[in-house]
């Protein structure tokens, strides 16, 4: 076992072992911190698989995310009020059952990154960063102005949504339920990051020239990896929704673009479990930091820039070294 | 010599920048069993020539046509797809991975699509045996498991003639081989691109006269983005125009 994925394993049971421990300690309050983690590092996962592997920096993932929870937002309410999300040419109503929730979250997501992909693809660096921000900013703006679902003031979801056998309210059950998602899409990556398709990614990162004189296209496999990697950030967003029982424009927001690539810089570009030890981190410092000064960002602002000034390879760098290249 | 069906042919090729004519009415052709090398004084053109060739630039009129079929309107990869394989003026691979993996590369690329998602690639016989076959071809198989940026520049130059060669491409484009070898992998290369020209044909630029006067069967001299000159290596050697334009100015 290589030092990686030693280390790898310790994040894992480590975040596993954090509601066990405070449902014996009596403070079921660091569940909900456990499972913030579990769905943030979700999206962070989305993201590193297009900004790690692909070389995509894509500065609108808020949009997926946001997507993901009005998703979650709106089958709910519709549920909730027992009305129709719309009667013509047929009848489709609301639900509250997580996995249909989910499939939708996905699939809109998918669509939306795939229609951004497009024409965001025919561009690079700065440019690239650029357009998915006026993306995901002109969804922020469309869900702010748009008073159906509650414009700026979001939409509240009354009853957490439901999943098959299980007890959603209660809140163990509900951090196992985004911890198996979570270790899922870990798996999803490093399998997609060992293939044809992943070889193929990781070259249109290092060298695209070289892709291309291979007879791989790299838009087209850019385009797929952006799309899944959207995927899976807004599953994150409908998780979130569900966590909160809330979403609001806030969740398009750019500002949350860029904590889902702070928790893929501060754990490490690239690295499978980096989003997990970044969105970690991240979770820890807002809440003991938070706890002592409004300004605990600033602090963040440091370690973030230690990090990219002086460790290439984020909190996985540290500790597990130089990535090992097969 | 019965005429055979060429290979690659281009046809009245023309582009410039502004006013500048960096292909002016080119024709040549390159046929089976060949070797077609392309010289000229720096900024005659050659490489504007080969980016056009390869599709990484549009011609602004005339026509390439690749084993019979136009291929002006195709982009880089699908070129590639129809067989048309080359190497860089500057080497270009896939720094952070090891020499396999980058041969491994194009070992995928001619077994169909890259859309394959879940099966791991080094677990993968049918890439890992037919891309280690290619290294040891061009003798670079002990280094297989070396990262390409941490290989040598002559390692990195006989890398990617294995990517090349595992494209199983129908003609080689070759732009300056011999580039930084010095007088040993010149050498070495040279011999190894003489038993490579039964097995495909080859246009080739490059500066090593040596080299070129060894090795090709065909030359065209590239002058100010023009063929001022094509044909056999004594006619090249003894023409006029070449010696005045081009020859005369290494001696």
């Amino acid at each position: 076992m290589s030092r990686e994925t030693v280390i790898n394993w310790a994040l894992a049971l480590g975040l596993l072992a954090v509601p066990f421990l405070a449902l014996m300690q009596g403070e079921p309050f660091y569940i909900t911190l456990a499972t913030r983690v579990a769905i943030l590092a979700l999206a962070g996962v989305g993201l590193n698989l297009a900004l790690g592997l692909g070389g995509m920096v894509s500065f609108g993932h808020a949009a997926f995310f946001g997507l993901g929870g009005y998703a979650a937002g709106i089958l709910a309410t519709h549920a909730f009020n027992q009305e129709p999300l719309f009667a013509w040419p047929f009848m489709v109503s609301g639900s509250n059952d997580m996995l249909l929730i989910w499939l939708v979250a996905i699939v809109l997501s998918a669509v939306v990154a795939f229609l951004i992909g497009l024409i965001a693809l025919r561009t690079s660096g700065v440019y690239f960063i650029m357009i998915t921000l006026a993306f995901a900013q002109m969804i922020y703006y469309f869900a702010i102005s748009w008073p159906a679902y509650g414009g700026e003031d979001g939409l509240s979801i009354y009853v957490r949504n439901g999943f098959p056998e299980l007890n959603t309210l209660d809140p163990i059950q509900f951090f196992l339920i985004c911890y198996v998602v979570l270790m899922a899409c870990l798996f999803i990556s490093a399998r997609l990051r060992d293939s044809r398709f992943g070889a193929a990614l990781q070259v249109a990162r290092q060298n695209p020239e070289r892709l291309a004189a291979t007879g791989i296209a790299p838009f087209n496999i850019r385009l797929v990896a952006f799309v899944i990697s959207a995927a899976m950030t807004g599953l994150a967003g409908a998780l979130f929704a569900d966590l909160n029982r809330f979403v609001s424009p806030s969740m398009l927001s750019w500002h949350v673009s860029g904590e889902i690539m702070i928790f893929v810089i501060l754990g490490g570009v690239g690295r499978l479990f980096g989003p997990l030890a970044g969105a970690a981190l991240f979770i820890v410092m807002e809440f003991y930091l938070g706890g002592i000064t409004e300004h605990w960002q600033f602090f963040l602002g440091i370690i973030l820039l230690c990090v990219v000034l002086f460790v290439r390879g984020g909190i996985l760098g540290i500790l597990a070294g130089r990535r090992v290249h097969g | 010599m019965a005429e055979t069906a060429p290979i690659l042919e281009l046809r009245e090729l023309r582009k410039s920048f502004g006013a500048l004519k960096a292909t002016d009415d080119v024709s040549l052709d390159v046929r089976p069993g060949e070797i077609h090398a392309l010289i000229g004084p720096n900024g005659a053109g050659k490489s504007t020539l080969i980016h056009q060739v390869a599709g990484s630039l549009t011609p602004d009129g005339g026509e390439i046509r690749f084993n019979g079929e136009d291929i002006s309107g195709l982009t880089v990869a699908q070129r590639v797809r129809l067989g048309l394989g080359r190497t860089f003026q500057v080497s270009s691979v896939a720094p952070e991975f090891s020499a396999l993996r980058n041969v491994m590369l194009s070992v995928q690329s001619t077994q169909g699509s890259s859309f394959r998602f879940f099966k791991p690639v080094m677990h993968d016989a049918s890439l890992v045996d037919a891309a280690m076959e290619k290294l040891s071809l061009v003798d670079l198989a002990e280094r297989a498991d070396v990262v390409a940026a941490e290989l040598s520049h002559g390692e990195r130059r006989q890398l990617e003639m294995a990517m090349a060669l595992a494209l199983n491409p129908k003609l080689l484009l070759l732009d300056e081989p011999m580039a930084g070898m010095g007088p040993e992998g010149s050498k070495n290369l040279t011999g190894f691109l003489d038993t490579l020209r039964h097995e495909v044909p080859i246009l080739l630029v490059e500066h090593d006269m040596e080299a070129v006067f060894s090795l090709a069967d065909r030359i065209s001299v590239l002058v100010y983005g023009s063929v001022i000159a094509s044909g056999s290596v004594d006619e090249i050697r003894t023409n006029r125009d070449v010696r005045e334009a081009y020859l005369g100015e290494e001696d």
